[in-house]
């Protein structure tokens, strides 16, 4: 199966999400190499690949290609997919890949299946695993064309080292026609000083059995023992206790951390769709019978006002955070 | 401006979900539907919209003859004509999205708008889409908006913050949660909408890119240990996180 991976710079290297989709690749590839085009990166961002399998990267040189013009970077990836003819190109479920994978899937007339969290090579045909209805049913789908463009959920795929391959990497100039029209970046608004819940690796949520604004510090200690960002259910951010980019659920954001802490959360569905795919969930809640323990993997019945200070202790003591 | 809306129908996000007698869909005896809940949104931009530049709405949905429900909703809190595009399958996103860029092909509208995401297949796929085959700009996940002439301006919103976008008419973009706030639809209007005409058209007669082989019920494999509140139980917990989950 030949493949095309989207990949994205950030700092020295790359994005996690994109080691990610090359791990998935590699696995999928059954040996054939697997291929990558990333925009306005170094060489030497590009290198970090290597060790995750990646045997060549086209590199689209210019600030130009650093912001999200997805009509502009959709056209580009699909020249490149159709020059070198790959069969499958995979981005990251993230907004950059959001944008663009559809967009590249109409221009190769390829099938399109987003938010994967299961990819596998049956017999040359790509099948993928996604969830459905909040994560309530899950469905296995395949496309139906030659081509297919995926995008994976992130932090589901688990990025692995491999033996470093020699990674070969050149330069790739696209042709944009003069008609394709595209939305433009002029600027970027960072929450400052936060981690956001969509990127990090460990989240400590509060909800409404927090009692008040006030008492959020709980909560910011504990996310402060793990280096965790904080999130919320809507209730407390419906309330105006918490800001709506910290709340995670189905008209929140979607999180897959690799650990997920729910303190005086109930666990209704519209919280646990967007968060039930998290590798492990601990909760913490007076009521034994809430909802939210029938998901989590460790769960203390108990006071958030008097468990939160003592859990945080005894994380700082493992952590030294 | 003229502002095409596009809507769907989908189950009431407390609805229990079983599977279905042919594997692939759910069962929907005594599923309850709802209009998705980014489609509120999406409607009341489109009428903040026309009210700020005139024109009109249209608001479009694809499903079987049961979605009228949510074009009378849209139709009560003041969209102009709705359409319905005759589904009764569930098709895939390709299918969707060409018939919608058909629809959009005939009709000219200058903004198309959807809601940020579908909470059935929560596939984000289909502005994008529709876009491409347009070959219109679009921006995604809205939470601010602003039309100038034809100048578009907004801020999407993105991991770690917003950006602020710029396009021009004719465009697409998807309403994030909080964009405006959906009005209620009064009563007289309710009753109205009733006996409005809904324009019917058939489905784009495109092949479907993608099938479902199965659809199951994720199983739980979580680990379920529950304690006390204890200083004992909280310790067992921090060093089961760190030695046996290895998560700290
Ligand atoms: C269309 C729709 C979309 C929605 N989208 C979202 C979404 O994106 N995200 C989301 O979170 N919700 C969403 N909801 C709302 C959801 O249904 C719940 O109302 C919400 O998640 C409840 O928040 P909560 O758990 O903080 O509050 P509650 O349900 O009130 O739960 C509070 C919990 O705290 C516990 N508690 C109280 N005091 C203490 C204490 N001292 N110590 C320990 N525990 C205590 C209680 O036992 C209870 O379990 C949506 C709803 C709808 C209809």
């Amino acid at each position: 199966m030949s493949i095309l991976v989207v990949l994205e710079p950030s700092g020295d290297g790359l994005k996690r999400t994109s080691y990610e989709a090359i791990t998935a690749a590699v696995s999928c590839a059954a040996g054939a190499p697997v291929q990558g085009i990333i925009f306005d990166a170094t060489e030497s961002q590009v290198s970090s690949a290597s060790i995750y399998g990646l045997s060549s990267c086209m590199i689209v040189h210019g600030p130009e290609w650093n912001q999200l013009q997805s009509s502009f970077i959709a056209s580009a990836v699909a020249e490149a997919a159709t020059s070198i003819d790959v069969t499958t190109v995979i981005f990251a479920a993230n907004a950059y890949g959001k944008s663009i994978a559809p967009r590249v899937a109409v221009r190769l007339s390829a099938g399109l299946i987003t938010d994967c969290v299961e990819l596998q090579n049956n017999a040359g045909t790509l099948a993928a695993v996604r969830p459905v209805y909040s994560g309530k049913a899950r469905v296995s789908v395949h496309s139906v064309t030659a081509k297919t463009v995926v995008t994976l959920r992130p932090n589901v795929f688990t990025a692995k080292q491999t033996v470093a391959t020699s990674l070969s990497t050149s330069a790739f100039t696209p042709s944009i026609a003069s008609d394709v029209r595209t939305a433009s970046v002029t600027g970027h608004i960072i929450n400052e000083g936060t981690l956001d819940v969509s990127e990090a690796d460990i989240i400590v949520s509060g909800g409404r059995g927090l009692k008040g604004p006030e008492h959020f510090h709980l909560v910011e200690n504990l996310a402060k023992s793990l280096g965790a960002a904080v999130g919320a259910s809507r209730a407390v951010v419906d309330a105006g206790w918490r800001p709506h980019r910290e709340q995670v659920g189905q008209t929140g954001k979607t999180v897959s951390p690799t650990m997920y802490v729910a303190c005086g959360i109930s666990g209704a569905v519209q919280h646990l769709a967007g968060m039930s795919t998290s590798k492990i969930i601990v909760a913490v809640n007076k009521d034994k019978d809430a909802p939210i323990f029938t998901v989590a993997d460790y769960g203390i019945v108990g006071d958030v006002f008097e468990v939160l200070p003592k859990l945080a202790t005894a994380i700082s003591t493992v952590t030294g955070k | 401006m003229n502002i095409l809306v596009c809507i769907s129908q989908v189950p009431d996000t407390t609805t229990k979900i079983s599977v279905g007698p042919d594997g692939t869909t759910i069962n929907s005896t005594g599923v309850k539907y709802i209009l998705n809940p980014y489609d509120e949104f999406a409607i009341e931009t489109g009428l903040r919209m026309k009210g700020q530049h005139g024109g009109t709405v249209t608001t479009i949905t694809i499903g079987p003859e049961t979605a009228k429900e949510v074009l009378r909703t849209a139709l009560a809190m003041g969209s102009d004509t709705a359409v319905l595009v005759k589904d009764p399958s569930r098709s895939d996103s390709f299918v969707v999205a060409s018939s919608i860029a058909e629809y959009a092909q005939e009709s000219k509208p200058d903004l198309i708008v959807f809601g940020r995401q579908s909470i059935d297949f929560d596939s984000f796929q289909i502005p994008p889409m529709v876009a491409e085959m347009l070959g219109w700009p679009d921006i995604a996940t809205v939470s601010s908006l602003n039309i100038d002439g034809t100048d578009v301006t907004a801020e999407s919103d993105v991991e770690g913050g917003k950006l602020q976008m710029s396009a021009s008419l004719p465009c697409v973009i998807s309403a994030q949660k909080g964009l405006y706030d959906p009005r209620y639809p009064k009563l007289p209007d309710i009753m109205k909408a009733k006996s409005k005409p809904i324009e019917e058209r058939a489905l784009s007669t495109v092949s479907p890119r993608t099938a479902i082989t199965a659809m199951s019920l994720p199983e739980s494999k979580r680990l379920n240990t529950i304690v006390g509140d204890s200083d004992a139980d909280i310790n067992e917990i921090v060093r089961l996180l760190h030695e046996q989950a290895k998560v700290i």
